[in-house]
């Protein structure tokens, strides 16, 4: 098994910490994982993007052309980004902000509303683990238990006590998939 | 006991040189290296081991402090990124002429000048070439993983006191930038005078007892004398290259072609021949772990296997220089890298082995035949 990952969106959304807990989670069950971020002026306010790979095996190239999926979370990573995921992959973005969805027809479009829910559980900052719960719905590649071992293993002892709020935003963006359907616009449940 | 841990490439080879018993870190703050002093002065390795870690007011003066604890036979170390690294050749040449022992890190930008931020691999001739003035070499060793950030510090040590001469650890912003999994070494204790004289002999200045006095110096104003000194650096240079090459060898038993890359330019390439395999293209890689002593001997034969080799590096072509000395025009050699701090895809590598090697490949051959019996 291996999954090739591209989240992409503003710098401040937890993009690069979410592939992190991505990455850490794979390591809780044996896997490779790489993680390789953009850094420099990019990140001031502009865009943030890192790749994310997990595998069984060695992993070669930690920077990639195309994707299995891409989780987008702003229009600049979609105008980047979506042309870069491999027919039959995943795109899961956030409408929030997006003028222009999603137009292939040779990729699964998810949508998850995680700003919209992580703004109704008060809490800005569970944003990037509603996607990442969103994320594991459509592919399982990663057990919930390993996430949170995981979370055990990134956040700082003093933060552990965050960890049933992160378990619950992961819940709530599993729970608020939507396929999206390019040609109808439709949103399924 | 080994502990596994995600981290930064930076951030490993940090560790590692707290746990690999490192004396003394003298640094300066550059992207995209930083993380490095950071991490170590995060660390408080004063507490843990009792290793200094001190920002000096410019990347001078971080390697002249090398220069000057490295006298007294002290494990020290630097980092720094590739304008930094200019403004530490003379450092390095005087250690290189004074035959002292340090590691310097360098964690390569794009360039010329300030250049960019962004990974590169600009500074290959820098690094083999000598770099500062004079007639010496480093020892370079080109990590390709964060495991490797980790490991290569205390073997860079082993040879920084084996042949008592500088050791480059040449990075880049890509290795240094990422996160992988990485398995760190064991503590290992600081090593005392005694240890030092007991395995390497007296010739730090350790503080004066029953000996003659030893002098550490690059200066040799008889002509003579300085020529030997010369001839002891090629000495170590010509042992280096029979006991201390490394490289990797990965999908070349059945290869017909070749692609040589270091560091992030191989992970890529790795990618590449991957891709390249499933199409059914018979491609392998040959990576440098050392780039002094470099795989010469690998590549003359590997150059009777094989139709034609890319060298794949983030600049305008330098290694190429090397790989091509290397076959002794048995095949073509061709170069294929971004530069400017665009990371090339193995896409790209592939388009490039394809266009360069596979399609023209016969082309070129007859070509470069030709103009060298002209």
């Amino acid at each position: 098994m291996s999954e090739e990952i591209i989240i992409a969106g503003f710098g401040g959304q937890g993009v690069l910490s979410m592939g992190k807990i991505l990455a850490y989670s794979g390591i809780m069950q044996d896997q490779e994982v790489s993680w390789m971020p953009s850094y420099g002026p990019e990140m001031r306010g502009g865009t943030a993007n890192v790749t994310v790979i997990l595998s069984d095996e060695r992993i070669s190239s930690p920077y990639l052309k195309v994707y299995d999926t891409a989780i987008i979370l702003n229009q600049q990573s979609m105008d980047k980004f979506e042309n870069t995921v491999k027919p039959d992959g995943i795109l899961l973005y956030d409408p929030n902000g997006i003028t222009h969805h999603p137009t292939r027809k040779d990729i699964k479009i998810y949508q998850i509303e995680g700003a919209k829910l992580a703004a109704e559980m008060d809490n800005k900052k569970i944003f990037n683990m509603i996607v990442l719960g969103a994320f594991l719905k459509i592919k399982p590649i990663v057990k919930l238990e390993n996430v949170i071992k995981g979370l055990k293993k990134s956040l700082s002892e003093r933060y552990h006590h965050l960890i049933p709020l992160n378990k619950e935003a992961i819940d709530t963006g599993m729970k608020h998939l939507k396929k999206f359907n390019i040609e109808k616009h439709i949103i399924h449940n | 006991m080994a502990e596994l841990k995600l981290m930064k490439g930076n951030e490993a080879l940090a560790e590692a040189a707290i746990r690999a018993g490192v004396d003394a870190y003298f640094g300066y703050p550059i992207t995209p290296q930083s993380e490095v002093i950071e991490y170590l002065m995060a660390e408080r390795p004063e507490k843990r081991t009792g290793m200094v870690v001190l920002q000096a007011e410019s990347e001078v003066a971080a390697i002249n402090m090398v220069y000057g604890a490295a006298s007294t036979g002290k494990k020290v170390m630097t980092s720094s990124s590739s304008p930094g690294i200019s403004l530490k050749q003379e450092g390095i040449s005087y250690m290189a002429g004074a035959e002292l022992p340090a590691v310097i890190v360098n964690v390569v930008r794009g360039g010329p000048g300030l250049g960019t931020i962004q990974p590169s691999q600009a500074d290959y001739f820098q690094s083999v070439k000598g770099g500062g003035h004079g007639d010496y070499k480093l020892y370079v060793l080109a990590p390709a993983s964060v495991q490797e950030m980790s490991d290569f510090v205390a073997d860079a040590f082993d040879i920084a006191f084996k042949y008592r001469t500088p050791v480059l650890i040449l990075s880049d912003g890509l290795i240094g930038q990422m996160m992988e999994k990485v398995v760190l070494r064991d503590q290992v204790e600081r090593i005392t005078d005694e240890d030092l004289i007991k395995t390497h002999g007296s010739w730090a200045t350790t503080g004066k007892t029953n000996r003659n006095r030893n002098i550490v110096t690059s200066l040799d104003l008889q002509s003579e004398k300085m020529e030997a000194r010369v001839h002891r650096l090629q000495k170590k240079y010509k042992q280096m290259e029979l006991e201390d090459l490394r490289y990797e060898k990965i999908d070349c038993d059945d290869a017909e072609y070749l692609i040589v890359a270091y560091g992030s330019s191989a992970r890529i390439s790795q990618k590449a021949v991957e891709i390249a395999r499933k199409k059914g293209i018979k491609v392998g890689l040959l990576r440098p772990l050392t780039l002094f002593p470099f795989p010469k001997k690998q590549l003359f034969e590997l150059a009777d296997q094989v139709k034609g080799i890319l060298s794949v590096e983030l600049n305008s072509g330098q290694m190429v220089e090397d790989v091509q000395l290397s076959v002794e025009h048995k095949v073509p050699v061709e170069h294929f890298g971004r530069t400017g701090g665009i990371i090339h895809t193995p896409e790209e590598v592939l388009d490039a082995l394809e266009q360069k090697i596979i399609t023209h490949g016969h082309f070129r051959n007859h070509k470069t035949r030709e103009s060298s019996i002209l």
